[in-house]
């Protein structure tokens, strides 16, 4: 699968620094479909997903700022906002 | 139901409570029956889960619900039923709502403020050590730290805090207060929480409340109430929790002299000493804020059915001796250490950072300005809060 067919089928990537996260459990909670904890720490159900306002809230929502969103493309940071 | 008749259900909290000590029968549960039937003084029976996992499972699952209260007699310790707010609230509501205020207490924002936390930490012990030996740390230190760091953050006059500090009494109490005093004073929080909302609304300032308004008037989905009822839940919140910690914490600590010593000797140990302090340290009296299933769903062994609600004792789970090893010990140095000390899912402390970091500035303040720190009374003379959600003490006379 080439990067344009890949933006067309999921158009931000999720990433969860592992060292940052404490495992609260708040993404897990907000967005399940997304976030998903696994011993305890937080981890994306898939690194590439289409864009969704949960994954963004979810982010924003991270007291560790362990979340990252970005455009698949662009690689910008779509969240957490500043 | 004859699995849930009357005559199996156990009084809930089963004790009144004893300055900081956790009711024996939590261990007695943990090992044998992780999932009882219990009634609260008010509402409906209730399950209780005891295990650390059970307790993640019923505040992190989404098959378990707040919303779901609504409408229903929920199990609690006080007559009046709190069925509007960020607490009775589940995604993607809750999660829009909460947005409002989270970025202001990430990690990264909590840590700009901590040089300014250290500065007023460092003056009101001046006036600590001005005015004794002996002094109330409470009056002197523990009350009115939190007050200014909240009140900075948030765009409160602390010049106020004579008037909210009285009413955020009633976010906390149980019998201290009267049913139409509590609610009089929840009354007077949210109109004050709202007259500077739209005193700020007209003249803008770079504080939190500020923010809000613009976040909130971007997203029309938000009502004005939701957003005077959270601002005002942060300003009481941030009082009736921290203030009421650092004193434990100290008492702790002071009864713990060997642990004290240690944590002189290596200032490396101030955060994981404020971790174990969290997960030692039962601030609630009982646990409340039953999560109702939204489906059938196994904990600990039972089958919970759709529509039943759940208490998750926190307290518990902190001294389950298969996650915490030696779990009643006290700990500074506790490495992996995953207490729900400030609960765990979508409605884990907002202010958790904050918390740490203003317990942490505390530890670290009266290590450096009073080393020999003790009580000056007997033990047996220090009073300890009543008719309140959370354990605390009313005075706390020290000498250095």
């Amino acid at each position: 699968m080439n990067a344009e067919e890949e933006t067309t089928a999921a158009g931000w990537r999720l990433h969860v620094d592992p060292t940052r996260c404490i495992g609260v459990g708040i993404c897990a909670g907000a967005a399940p479909e997304h976030f998903v904890l696994v011993e305890g720490l937080s981890r994306p159900v898939a690194d590439r997903v289409a864009p969704a306002p949960a994954v963004i809230y979810a982010a924003d929502s991270c007291p560790m700022e362990a979340i990252l969103v970005s455009d698949v493309d662009t690689r910008r940071r779509i969240a957490p906002g500043s | 139901m004859t699995d849930t008749s009357e005559t199996m259900i156990q009084r809930y909290p089963f004790s009144e409570p004893d300055r900081l000590n956790l009711d024996p029968r939590y261990a007695l549960l943990r090992r044998d029956e992780p999932l009882i039937r219990v009634r609260l003084p008010y509402g409906e029976p209730a399950w209780l889960a005891t295990r650390h996992a059970d307790v993640r499972t019923v505040l992190g699952d989404v098959r378990f619900s707040r919303s779901a209260a609504i409408g229903r007699d929920e199990p609690r310790s006080i007559p009046r039923q709190i069925q509007s707010g960020i607490l009775s609230m589940d995604p993607p509501d809750h999660t829009r709502l909460r947005r409002l205020a989270a970025r202001a207490f990430t990690v990264r924002r909590v840590e700009e403020l901590r040089p300014r936390t250290r500065q007023t930490a460092d003056e009101l012990v001046d006036a600590l050590l001005a005015a004794g030996p002996p002094a109330d740390l409470v009056a002197h230190l523990a009350t009115p730290l939190p007050i200014r760091v909240i009140c900075d953050l948030l765009g409160v006059p602390v010049s106020d805090q004579d008037k909210f500090h009285v009413w955020s009494e009633a976010i906390v109490s149980t019998t201290s207060l009267s049913a139409e005093q509590a609610q009089q004073y929840l009354d007077n929080l949210f109109a004050y929480m709202g007259g500077l909302i739209v005193q700020r609304r007209q003249e803008p300032t770079d504080d939190l409340i500020s923010a809000m308004i613009r976040t909130r008037d971007a997203d029309d989905q938000l009502s004005e109430e939701e957003m005077v009822q959270l601002a005002a839940g942060l300003l009481a919140a941030g009082h009736e929790t921290t203030v009421t910690q650092i004193p434990n914490f100290v008492y702790v600590l002071l009864r713990h002299p060997d642990e004290w010593a240690r944590l002189r000797a290596d200032r490396g140990l101030v955060p994981s000493a404020v971790e174990e302090l969290m997960r030692y340290v039962p601030l609630g009296v009982a646990s409340s804020f039953a999560r109702y299933a939204k489906e059938d769903v196994e904990v600990g062994g039972v089958l919970v059915r759709a529509g039943e609600p759940v208490i998750a004792s926190i307290a518990s789970a902190n001294r389950d001796e298969t996650v915490f090893a030696d779990a009643d010990r006290i700990d500074l140095g506790r490495e992996a250490n995953p207490h729900l000390g400030f609960g765990h899912g979508v409605h884990h402390c907002i202010g958790a950072q904050l918390a740490r970091m203003e317990l942490q500035v505390v530890l670290e303040t009266l290590l450096d300005r009073t080393p020999q720190l003790r009580l000056a009374v007997p033990e047996s003379e220090l009073t300890w809060k009543s008719g309140l959600l959370v354990r605390g003490l009313t005075a706390m006379p020290v000498a250095w």
